[in-house]
């Protein structure tokens, strides 16, 4: 919104005397509303109407949407639930610092430094090469099969979590590395030039500005994260996916998966809202032509 | 104070800059002029080692600072530089954007650093702008704060950048007044601009510079008054051509 709280010309604030152009602009946004409203209504009748009058809408109903079901699993589900928010909360952090230090070690141009850079580059490329159940079967039963160990670093937990951190920093050290080289050599110049040192004008002056440019795309990551979570399921341990699994085997119904997907999107759709919000709130702290 | 002795910039096979020498003295104040191109921009950044030199000298109170592999952070902590985009932090405020040599190149506390900012702010009458972000502001006013930024480190010369040629033409006044003040405090100045009349007003000295040589250089009476060079005459003609003297 703009500063539409400007009036015209002569024209006293609200009541009746609003001028041409708030009246037009008045009647168009009623107009939107409306046409929204109906059109919106319209889909929804159509679709609550004619769905159940499809043929074998009651099959899908009975295996996916049953209400019953539901109501059981759902509290069931709850538990299980934590344990994957558990998982993303510890990996999350863990990510954003590994991929930062990934994304600096390949903008290093220190000729002393160039074994850093170059690991970083096999690390990115290797990484992204490999399906993340792939690396959650390989570090998740493999090393803690080869260490034989009942301490708590022999858990499979433990390294599928890293399989998950291992993964995501890769994509996230790609993601941070574009918005430091999104931030204009300009930038730089005027830093140096008071005598800034590179690190220092990395720090104080590239990075803050990079940071806010990848958080959209980081926030993709984290939602993908947040989802992929449910992956360590093939490691054994009783998160939301597998205990959804575990009823699905005993009643042959699939509404506890979805009751699991419900409790998966009560995190990411909040999730992806708030950084939006986040984010619009800085661009209105920083810019006086902000149009959101 | 600050001497260049023979200095070359090559871009590729592009001579920007052709033998150039230049004595600056304490509290001088010495104009570039000449067209787009003709290196003005390359000699300053060149003097700040944003971009390294291809051969000759440049010494700033007689040491070499042009050596190569030489740390450039502490030569550049002494010389300011101004921007023809501002180039300020979009996200500091202006207070803090001030503020942010001195402490993170000077070591000062953060309180300290930014009282310093503040009445440097008052100086330039951007007090009451210190907590807000330089989007918020007027060219001129970005412009002044970029000034105050390069100020606060105090520095022993001050290289200004083609100052006021992203402004808007009424708000050319404002940062020029700043630059007239930084005169009279006895600043030693090194400008390229495009303001021929501000350049005859503030410099002792000015070079007109040509396909990276400086052709002709003197005070204001004689370069404007009397050039003796044929490529001045006719690049002051343009200018006048053009309305801008």
């Amino acid at each position: 919104m703009t500063a539409t709280g400007a009036t015209g010309l002569g024209d006293a604030p609200g009541g009746s005397t609003r001028s041409r152009r708030q009246r037009y602009e008045r009647r168009q946004r009623l107009r939107s509303v409306g046409i929204a409203a109906a059109s919106t209504v319209l889909v929804v009748t159509a679709v609550v109407v004619f769905v159940p009058k499809l043929d074998g809408w009651e099959s899908v109903r009975r295996s996916f949407f049953d209400a019953d079901a539901f109501r059981n699993v759902f509290p069931e589900l709850l538990a299980p639930f934590w344990y994957d928010v558990q998982i993303f909360l510890w990996c999350a952090p863990l990510i954003v610092a590994l991929g930062l230090l990934v994304a600096i070690a390949r903008n290093l141009r220190t000729p002393a430094l160039y074994p850093v850079r170059l690991a970083a580059i096999v690390f990115t490329d290797v990484v992204r090469g490999i399906p993340v159940i792939l690396w959650i079967t390989l570090l998740g039963f493999g090393v803690p099969g080869m260490l034989q160990t009942r301490e708590w670093y022999g858990g499979f937990i433990i390294w599928g979590s890293v399989a998950l951190v291992v993964t995501y920093s890769a994509y996230t050290a790609e993601v941070f590395r574009s918005g430091i080289e999104s931030v204009h050599e300009s930038q730089r110049a005027a830093s140096r030039s008071l005598g800034l040192t590179s690190a220092q004008t990395m720090r104080t002056v590239v990075l803050p500005q990079a940071m806010r440019r990848v958080v959209p795309p980081s926030m993709n990551l984290l939602v993908s994260l947040q989802k992929d979570v449910a992956l360590i399921s093939i490691l054994g341990p009783v998160e939301a996916l597998r205990r959804a699994g575990i009823e699905n085997a005993r009643t042959f119904n699939f509404t506890p998966y979805v009751a699991a997907a419900v409790l998966f999107l009560c995190v990411s759709i909040p999730l992806t809202r708030i950084t939006d919000h986040l984010l619009a709130r800085d661009r209105r702290r920083m810019s006086a032509t902000a149009v959101t | 104070m600050l001497t260049l002795e023979q200095v070359v910039k090559d871009f590729g096979t592009n001579r920007v800059l052709d033998h150039v020498d230049l004595d600056v003295g304490g509290g001088e104040v010495v104009a570039l002029i000449g067209a787009s191109g003709s290196g003005k921009s390359t000699l300053l950044r060149c003097i700040n080692l944003l971009e390294p030199i291809d051969d000759g000298r440049i010494l700033l109170d007689g040491v070499d600072v042009s050596v190569p592999g030489l740390d450039p952070d502490p030569v550049r902590r002494r010389i300011g530089m101004v921007f023809q985009s501002f180039n300020l932090f979009p996200h500091l405020s202006v207070v803090d954007n001030v503020a942010l040599g001195p402490r993170k190149v000077l070591g000062r506390s953060r309180r300290d650093a930014r009282a310093g900012a503040v009445a440097l702010l008052e100086r330039f009458s951007l007090a009451e702008k210190a907590q807000d972000y330089p989007d918020r502001l007027s060219g001129g006013q970005q412009q002044r704060v970029a000034i105050a930024r390069s100020l606060a480190m105090n520095p022993d010369v001050m290289l200004l950048d083609e100052i006021t040629s992203a402004l808007d033409p009424e708000l050319v006044g404002e940062v020029l007044d700043v630059v007239r003040e930084l005169r009279r405090t006895g600043m030693t100045m090194v400008l390229a601009t495009h303001e021929m009349s501000f350049a005859r007003e503030i410099s002792d000295r000015v070079c007109f510079l040509d396909a990276g040589r400086i052709l002709e250089s003197g005070p204001p009476a004689a370069i404007f008054g009397t050039p003796q060079e044929e490529r001045t005459r006719q690049f002051l003609q343009r200018v006048i051509d053009a309305g801008r003297l």
